[in-house]
């Protein structure tokens, strides 16, 4: 029978399959934060249980550490400098490598594991993160996992599965101008709904990923787990070795020719049959924005939110969710005057994002009612951005340039935007209370984000192409 | 980990979808390295009333400040409940403030997963069967749940079946430990592992990497 791309990963990794059909996988690499990982390193101690395999497990410091420059283990989070020093200590007591507050190649935990060669294509990968699904783009197994689970793979290299149903969507054609992979994986979900994913392993093909940077493909798998889906995967391509090649824990030249060979078996082959296919034609989309409290509340930026004309649950939710956020159904986002602007995030942290933002703001000022913040999303990025004079088009323009971590994206460092205001933000969850209580998020794309931030207002970016 | 046989209790109605685990327990709320002491915590930001951010009261609109769901165990939910974050504190916070059993249309895949692990049990019934148990419990009435039997009634009405995973139900009904049963396979893993060195050296690290 023809094989998907997912099939292959999973049936190289099965060390047994078990009575009920379920199977017992082997977890090629590790990766923790500062969060979770030091519940889970200190409750397997706790049980008297060794990391079996410390050189396959690594640490960053992100979720708490706070992004001011000049920081150190104090941060505004309540309670979190025992986080860090727990982590610090834990790791180094299990001989797992941390990528530490100042380490020159900190920062968050999906970036780092790609710009390292932590995660390489056809490796099984778990992180206590639930944007874990970021690493698929690498041709990858990856998957977020909760405390628990990390601890087994932390005594064992081993999960229990049964094998999720996979879906494929393919995204066929040329991107309209100021259209990016975060309006598509917007698109997608605005269409088929936060729960469209239906905890499948989606595969993302067509003309248009094949066209995607590598940077842009970590951006649309990074919100698989906006769709509920199991993860994202892309096969891996040109693109993609391109990209492992030479990066610190890539295979070394003995291996090189090997592992290259092993990658391009990874794809889906012809006639595979998924669960479910979906087909979007691009050419279709422009601009996304979300206006409520679900990444399924989002629009084209230039269309109004839906009408609620039932009383069903799904009207009732739409309407708490506009109350939330300070709307009207059938209002037009256009021109809505916001009071935050963040740039950052595993979703859009990277190099090009920031490059991207930067088109926007150079020669321009935030308006005087924004509080506007970037934060790159790895050291690595950072120093490549400061390179770029980028820092400089940032700081000019009226942004913070802050050191990098999670940071806004949920008041990691214990740092939120106040009830009420209204935040422009390329992260990936436009929650209640996400960013702060009572603060009013809406995600979108970096130009989106910068043309907002200069506007003083939600609008559309193309004015600033 | 805990046994689950069977369990009764008020079940609680929050019947809109996608309640996220930023919702069941914020950022902020997790104050410590540590699985306990969050209940406080658990949906605090619709619990409680607010000035700035310090809390200054219960906020008598949430349900759970109401009676007789002050005393619940059960929560009845709509689809996706415990999308978002991987946090298992959501779990640990519901646990510890002392539910039991969520009944909800689907789930996050993850808070599916941390839920089980943790006795807290995640039954998933249609929209129809968790609306009429919605409205019998509104009857201050209670649910029941019989893991062995796979079923849940509402106050006098008839059991519906649901459906879980054999392996997580006898986990459940033993309380057995995941990571105790996944160590009983470690001379297969060995042997997986010699066979997969040889296929992809490059997957593996040693310790000076």
């Amino acid at each position: 029978m023809p094989k998907t791309l997912f099939d292959k990963l999973w049936s190289n990794h099965e060390v047994t399959q078990l009575a009920d059909g379920s199977s017992l996988l082997y977890i090629d690499r590790v990766f923790m934060h500062e969060r979770t990982g030091s519940i889970a390193l200190t409750s397997l101690a706790e049980n008297g249980r060794q990391v079996r395999n410390p050189a396959h497990v690594f640490c960053a410091m992100d979720h708490i550490i706070d992004t001011f420059p000049g920081r150190g283990d104090q941060t505004l989070m309540p309670g979190g400098t025992e986080f860090i020093t727990t982590t610090r200590a834990t790791t180094r007591q299990a001989g797992i490598r941390l990528f530490d507050v100042n380490d020159p190649d900190q920062g968050i935990s999906h970036l780092i594991s790609a710009e390292q060669g932590i995660t390489l294509p056809g490796f099984t990968v778990v992180c206590p993160d639930s944007h874990t699904c970021t690493l698929g783009a690498l041709g990858a197994f990856a998957w977020g996992i909760g405390s628990s689970d990390c601890e087994q793979v932390l005594a064992t290299e081993t999960l229990r599965s049964q094998k999720p149903k996979q879906m494929r969507v393919r995204f066929d054609g040329e991107l309209n101008p100021g259209v990016t992979a975060k309006d598509l994986i917007l698109f997608l979900i605005s269409q088929y709904g936060a729960n469209g994913g239906n905890r499948m392993v989606i595969e993302f093909c067509g003309t248009t990923i094949d066209q995607l940077s590598m940077e842009a493909r970590f951006t649309l798998c990074n919100m698989a787990t906006e769709f509920s889906a199991f993860t994202a995967l892309i096969a891996p391509d040109n693109t993609t070795i391109d990209y492992v090649r030479g990066r610190t824990f890539a295979p070394a030249d003995n291996h090189l020719e090997a592992s290259i060979t092993s990658w391009r078996s990874l794809h889906t082959e012809q006639d595979a049959t998924f669960e479910q296919e979906i087909v979007v034609d691009v050419t279709t989309i422009v601009p996304m924005v979300s206006w409520g409290t679900s990444p399924e509340h989002s629009v084209r930026v230039d269309a109004p939110m839906p009408q609620l004309d039932s009383d069903s649950q799904e009207a009732q939710d739409k309407l708490k969710a506009m109350r939330y956020m300070g709307f009207e159904p059938g209002q037009v986002l256009l021109g809505t005057a916001i009071q935050g602007a963040f740039i950052g995030s595993c979703t859009n942290g990277r190099l090009s994002d920031l490059q991207a933002a930067a088109n926007v703001l150079k020669g321009r000022h935030v308006d005087p009612g924004v509080t506007a913040i970037c934060t790159p999303g790895s050291q690595q990025v950072k120093r490549r951005a400061e390179a770029l004079g980028l820092d400089k088009v940032f700081i000019a323009a009226g942004f913070e340039w802050r050191e990098p971590g999670c940071s806004l994206c949920f008041y990691a460092g214990g740092e939120g935007f106040s009830a009420g205001q209204r935040v422009m933000s390329t992260t990936n969850r436009n929650f209640e209370g996400r960013q702060g209580r009572g603060a009013r998020t809406h995600i979108a794309s970096p130009i989106m984000v910068a043309a907002a931030a200069i506007a003083g207002k939600i609008t559309d970016c193309r004015e600033f192409l | 980990m805990n046994k689950f046989t069977s369990h009764s209790g008020i079940a609680t109605p929050m019947l809109g979808d996608n309640i996220d685990t930023d919702q069941i327990i914020p950022s902020r709320e997790m104050k410590r390295v540590s699985k306990v002491g969050l209940a406080d915590g658990l949906f605090s930001g619709q619990r409680y009333l607010y000035e700035g951010n310090q809390k200054i009261g219960a906020n008598p609109d949430f349900i759970l400040n109401q009676a007789p769901y002050e005393n619940t165990s059960i929560l009845l939910s709509g689809k996706n409940f415990g999308c978002g974050s991987s946090r298992e504190h959501a779990v640990w916070a519901l646990a510890e403030y002392g539910f039991k059993a969520i009944i909800a249309q689907s789930y996050g895949e993850i808070f599916f997963n941390n839920a089980l692990r943790n006795g807290l049990l995640p039954i998933v019934l249609g929209e129809a069967e968790i609306a009429q148990l919605a409205a019998s419990s509104s009857d201050l009435t209670t649910v029941t749940i019989n893991l062995r039997e796979l079923t849940v009634s509402g106050n006098g009405g008839s059991p519906i079946s649901f459906q879980l995973e054999t392996y997580y139900q006898e986990m459940l009904l033993n309380g057995w430990d995941f990571i105790d049963l996944a160590l009983q396979f470690t001379d297969q893993l060995d042997d997986f592992a010699k066979q997969d060195r040889k296929k992809r050296p490059w997957a593996y690290l040693s310790a000076t990497d």
